[in-house]
C-alpha cells in the first residue's frame, strides 16, 4: 500500500520509498524516512496535492509523489 | 576585528524574525552572486563590531536547490566565526536535522531554540540542557518575535567560537559508515582543511557537486569505498538520512515533554478547516485576491473607499509632474538653459525618473500586503490550493500571484516571482507574466475601440484580447515547459507551515527593501533607456533640436521608417508611425496613445479625449484596417514590456542571458501571434 491510497483521517509507517534521486532525497530530507508515522489530513480542494502530518509538523506532496511512498 | 555570526535555519522557523531584532534597521539586502537568492547583512545594535548575515531557509545542505548551495558553500568553505542554528521548537525532530549537518561542517555552532512560548502554550516542554549535552552545543531558548532571550543567545554566541567544535559523528553513525567517510578522508589527504570530515560524509552520501570536483584519481578510489559499502548497504544516501533522523529520535525521546501524543488539532488546522475547505477554499482566495487587487491597482475598493494604491499614486505623480517638475523648469529657465536642454530636463530626465518614482507607492503597498499573506502562512495555502491547475503548464500553485498582479503591473508582478522556491517556475514565471494586460495597455484598446470600432461590441473587444493574453500565456507555458525547459526538476513537497501572525517589523522592512531594490536596480534601466528615447525622437539625424510637432523627422522616425518592412506581414507596415508607436511604448505602454496623438495630427483637447477613448483620432482609421489594428493591439501586448518591467525582469531573473532569451521569446511571441491575426482576419474579412 503507498501513501497516496490512504484516507484523509487514516494513518500508516513509512515502509520505503520508491525513486532515487533528488527527489527521494528532499523527501527524506523532510523527515520521511522508514518508521515514521505519516497520518493523512487532507486533500486539496481540487483532489490534488495532499496534506499530511508527520513528525508534527503539515507536509503537502503531490500524489505522484505520495505513490512512491510505500506504507504498513 | 569584526565577529561575523550567520544565522542558518529552516524557512519558517523565525529566522527572519531574529534577524530583524538583532540588527534593527541596519541591514544590507543584496544577491548572492549568480543567483537571485537574498543575501542580507547587518550590524548587532548592541555591538557594532558584530556582523550578522542571515543565511537562505533551508532544510538540508544537500546540493538541490540554489539556496542549499549559497547556505552549504557559505558555512563549509568561507567558515563564519560562529553560527546560529534557529530551530522551530513546534517542530523539534524536522528542525533538528539540518542542526545535525551543520555541525557536521565544525563551525562553531549555537542552537537557538525559537518559539518557546507555544511550546509551552501547547503544554509540552524541552529540556535544553539535555539537547546541549546530547549534542555537545550551547542550545539557548527564545521567542525571537518578542525579542526574549535574543541578547544572551548573542553572548554565547560571541563566546562559541574561541573553542573548537566536537564530532558527535561517532554517535549517530554505524560502523561501516564511519569506516567509509574514514577510509575517504585518507584519499581526500588533505588533513589542515577544516571542512574536511563535512565534505567525506557528503562524499560518502554521493554528494554530486562534491564528486565532481575530485580529481580522476581520486573520485577513482572514492568510488571504490563506496561500492564496498554499497554492498552491504544498498542505498547509503538514504541510510544515512535514517541514521541521522534515527539519532534525532533518541534526543527528542530524552529531552521534549509532549502533553499529547501523536497528532493535536492546533489553532492552525481549526483555520485550515475553512481556508483549505473543499468548497470554501477558492471563494475565499478569490475574495483575498480581490481586496488584494483592488487596494494595490483599484481606483475603488468596495466601490466605495478609495484605493490606496492609486490616491498614493496620484499624488506622488501629481507633486512630480506638477510643482516638482514645474520649479525645476522655471528654475533652469530663469537661468537661460536653451530650450533643448529645457526639453531634456522635462520630458528626459523627469520624466524618466517619473516613471520610476510612480510605481513606487504600488509597490510597497502590494508587498506590504503580500509580506502578510507570506509571513502568515496563507501563501503556502494558496499554492496547496492552485497546484492542481498550474501544474498542467509546468508550473508550481505559487506562480498564480505574479500571473494576478499581472494585470495590474508587470513590475511588482515580476517582483513577486521571488516567493516562488524553483529557479524554472520562477524562469517561466517571468517570462509569462507580461501577457497579462496590465493596466497601461488599456488606454491603446481603448483608442483603437473608439476609432476603429465605434460601432462593435467595444466590450468584446477588450474581453477578447485580455483573453489572447491570458491563452498565449498558456500556449507558450506549455511549449516552453515541453522545450526549454524540459526536465527541469518540479516537485511539490512543501512545508505547510503554522498560521501566525506576522509582525509589523517584518512587514514594513519586507516592503522597504522592495521599494529600495526596485528604485535603485530597475531605475537606472529604465531612466537610461527613456533619456535614449527622448535623445531619438528630439533630434534629427543632423542633431538638429526638434519640437514636438516635428517628430516626423526626428531620428526615431527614421528608424521607423527603416523598420517598417518587417511589420508589412503583421498588417500594419504600410506605414512607419505605428512602428515609432511601439518603440516609444517601450518607456510605457499608454505613451502609444499619446505617440499616436502627436504622429496623426490630434487637434488640442483631442489627444487627451482619445485617452479616455470618448473621440477618435480620424487619421488612424486611413493607416489601420479593423484586422491590422487588432494586430496591432495584440503585438504591443506581447512583445517586450516597457522598461520599467524590463528592469524588474533584469533583477528577478539574475542573469543577463536570460533577460534577453526571455524578451527574445517575448518579441518572437508578439511577431507570430500578431501574423496569425492578420493572416486569419484578412480570410474572414475575405469569406464574410
Amino acid at each position: 500500500m503507498t501513501l497516496q491510497e490512504l484516507r484523509p483521517g487514516q494513518e500508516g509507517t513509512v515502509v520505503s520509498i520508491g525513486v532515487r534521486g533528488a527527489l527521494k532525497r528532499r523527501i527524506m530530507d523532510m523527515g520521511v524516512t522508514p518508521g515514521t508515522v505519516i497520518k493523512v489530513i487532507k486533500v486539496a480542494p481540487l483532489g490534488d496535492p495532499i496534506e499530511v502530518n508527520i513528525r508534527g509538523y503539515e507536509l503537502s506532496l503531490r500524489k505522484d509523489e505520495a505513490a512512491q511512498i510505500e506504507m504498513k | 576585528m569584526d565577529l561575523r555570526i550567520a544565522l542558518a535555519g529552516n524557512p519558517n522557523c523565525g529566522k527572519t524574525t531574529l534577524f530583524n531584532e538583532l540588527t534593527g534597521s541596519k541591514q544590507h539586502v543584496g544577491n548572492w552572486p549568480g543567483v537571485t537568492v537574498d543575501k542580507k547583512e547587518g550590524t548587532y545594535k548592541k555591538d557594532k563590531d558584530i556582523v550578522i548575515l542571515d543565511l537562505p531557509g533551508i532544510y538540508s545542505l544537500s546540493p538541490y536547490s540554489a539556496e542549499e548551495i549559497v547556505a552549504r558553500d557559505y558555512i563549509a568553505k568561507e567558515r563564519p566565526d560562529a553560527l546560529i542554528n534557529i530551530v522551530d521548537g513546534t517542530s523539534i525532530e524536522r528542525n533538528l536535522y539540518l542542526t545535525l549537518q551543520i555541525m557536521e561542517t565544525q563551525v562553531p555552532t549555537v542552537i537557538a531554540i525559537n518559539m518557546m512560548d507555544e511550546v509551552e502554550a501547547r503544554g509540552d516542554s524541552i529540556d535544553c540542557n539535555k539537547i546541549s549535552k546530547m549534542l555537545g552545543v550551547p542550545v539557548v531558548p527564545i521567542v525571537a518575535r518578542s525579542g526574549k532571550g535574543i541578547h544572551e543567545l548573542m553572548k554565547v554566541a560571541a563566546e562559541v567560537g574561541k573553542k573548537p567544535q566536537k564530532s558527535i559523528m561517532k554517535e549517530i553513525y554505524s560502523s561501516s559508515i564511519l569506516d567509509g567517510i574514514e577510509q575517504v578522508k585518507t584519499i581526500l589527504d588533505e588533513p589542515q582543511s577544516s571542512d574536511r570530515d563535512w565534505r567525506a560524509i557528503k562524499i560518502v552520501e554521493g554528494d554530486e557537486i562534491l564528486l565532481q570536483n575530485l580529481s580522476k584519481d581520486k573520485k577513482e578510489k572514492v568510488d571504490q569505498v563506496i561500492s564496498e559499502i554499497e554492498k552491504e548497504i544498498p542505498d547509503v544516501e538514504s541510510e544515512i538520512a535514517d541514521q541521522r533522523y534515527k539519532y534525532i529520535s533518541k534526543i527528542v525521546k530524552a529531552a521534549v515533554k509532549k502533553k499529547h501524543v501523536g497528532h493535536v488539532e492546533t489553532k492552525s488546522d481549526k483555520l485550515d478547516k475553512i481556508l483549505t475547505n473543499k468548497f470554501l477554499a477558492l471563494p475565499l482566495f478569490a475574495v483575498i485576491m480581490y481586496f488584494m487587487f483592488s487596494i494595490t491597482f483599484g481606483e475603488k475598493v468596495l466601490f466605495v473607499l478609495p484605493g490606496p494604491g492609486v490616491w498614493l499614486q496620484d499624488l506622488v505623480v501629481n507633486f512630480w509632474e506638477g510643482p516638482l517638475t514645474s520649479f525645476i523648469v522655471n528654475g533652469i529657465t530663469s537661468l537661460g538653459a536653451s530650450e533643448w536642454a529645457i526639453s531634456l530636463v522635462e520630458s528626459g530626465i523627469l520624466a524618466g525618473l517619473g516613471g520610476v518614482v510612480s510605481f513606487l507607492p504600488q509597490i510597497l503597498i502590494l508587498f506590504l500586503l503580500m509580506s502578510v499573506l507570506e509571513d502568515s502562512g496563507y501563501m503556502a495555502r494558496v499554492a496547496f490550493v492552485m497546484d492542481r491547475i498550474f501544474r498542467k503548464f509546468g508550473l508550481s500553485g505559487r506562480s498564480f500571484i505574479p500571473l494576478l498582479m499581472g494585470f495590474g503591473c508587470s513590475v511588482p508582478a515580476m517582483m513577486a516571482t521571488r516567493t516562488l522556491e524553483s529557479e524554472k517556475d520562477r524562469r517561466l514565471t517571468l517570462i509569462i507574466t507580461p501577457f497579462m494586460s496590465c493596466g497601461a495597455k488599456l488606454p491603446i484598446y481603448l483608442m483603437f475601440a473608439a476609432t476603429l470600432f465605434p460601432n462593435s461590441n467595444q466590450t468584446w473587444i477588450l474581453f477578447s484580447i485580455y483573453f489572447l493574453g491570458m491563452a498565449t500565456a498558456v500556449i507558450v507555458g506549455i511549449i516552453l515547459n515541453k522545450t526549454m525547459f524540459k526536465g527541469g526538476e518540479s516537485n511539490f513537497i512543501m512545508e505547510l507551515p503554522q498560521y501566525r501572525i506576522p509582525t509589523l517589523k517584518s512587514v514594513f522592512i519586507h516592503g522597504w527593501e522592495k521599494v529600495k531594490g526596485f528604485a535603485i536596480k530597475a531605475g537606472t534601466i529604465i531612466f537610461a533607456s527613456t533619456v535614449l528615447i527622448w535623445l531619438l525622437s528630439s533630434f534629427s539625424f543632423t542633431l538638429e533640436y526638434l519640437p514636438e510637432e516635428e517628430m516626423n523627422r526626428s531620428i526615431i522616425a527614421q528608424i521607423g521608417k527603416v523598420l517598417q518592412f518587417i511589420f508589412v506581414p503583421l498588417g500594419f507596415g504600410n506605414d512607419w508611425r505605428p512602428v515609432v508607436g511601439t518603440l516609444t511604448g517601450f518607456i510605457a505602454k499608454e505613451n502609444i496613445v499619446s505617440t499616436f496623438a502627436v504622429l496623426f495630427n490630434a487637434a488640442e483637447g483631442v489627444a487627451d479625449a482619445a485617452m479616455e477613448g470618448a473621440a477618435a483620432l480620424p487619421g488612424v482609421a486611413d493607416v489601420f484596417t479593423k484586422v491590422s489594428a487588432y494586430s496591432y493591439m495584440a503585438f504591443n501586448l506581447l512583445c517586450m514590456p516597457c522598461f520599467a518591467a524590463v528592469g524588474a525582469l533584469r533583477k528577478e531573473m539574475g542573469s543577463l542571458k536570460w533577460t534577453f532569451k526571455a524578451i527574445g521569446i517575448q518579441m518572437a511571441v508578439a511577431y507570430i501571434v500578431a501574423f496569425c491575426i492578420n493572416i486569419i482576419g484578412n480570410l474572414l474579412v475575405m469569406i464574410f
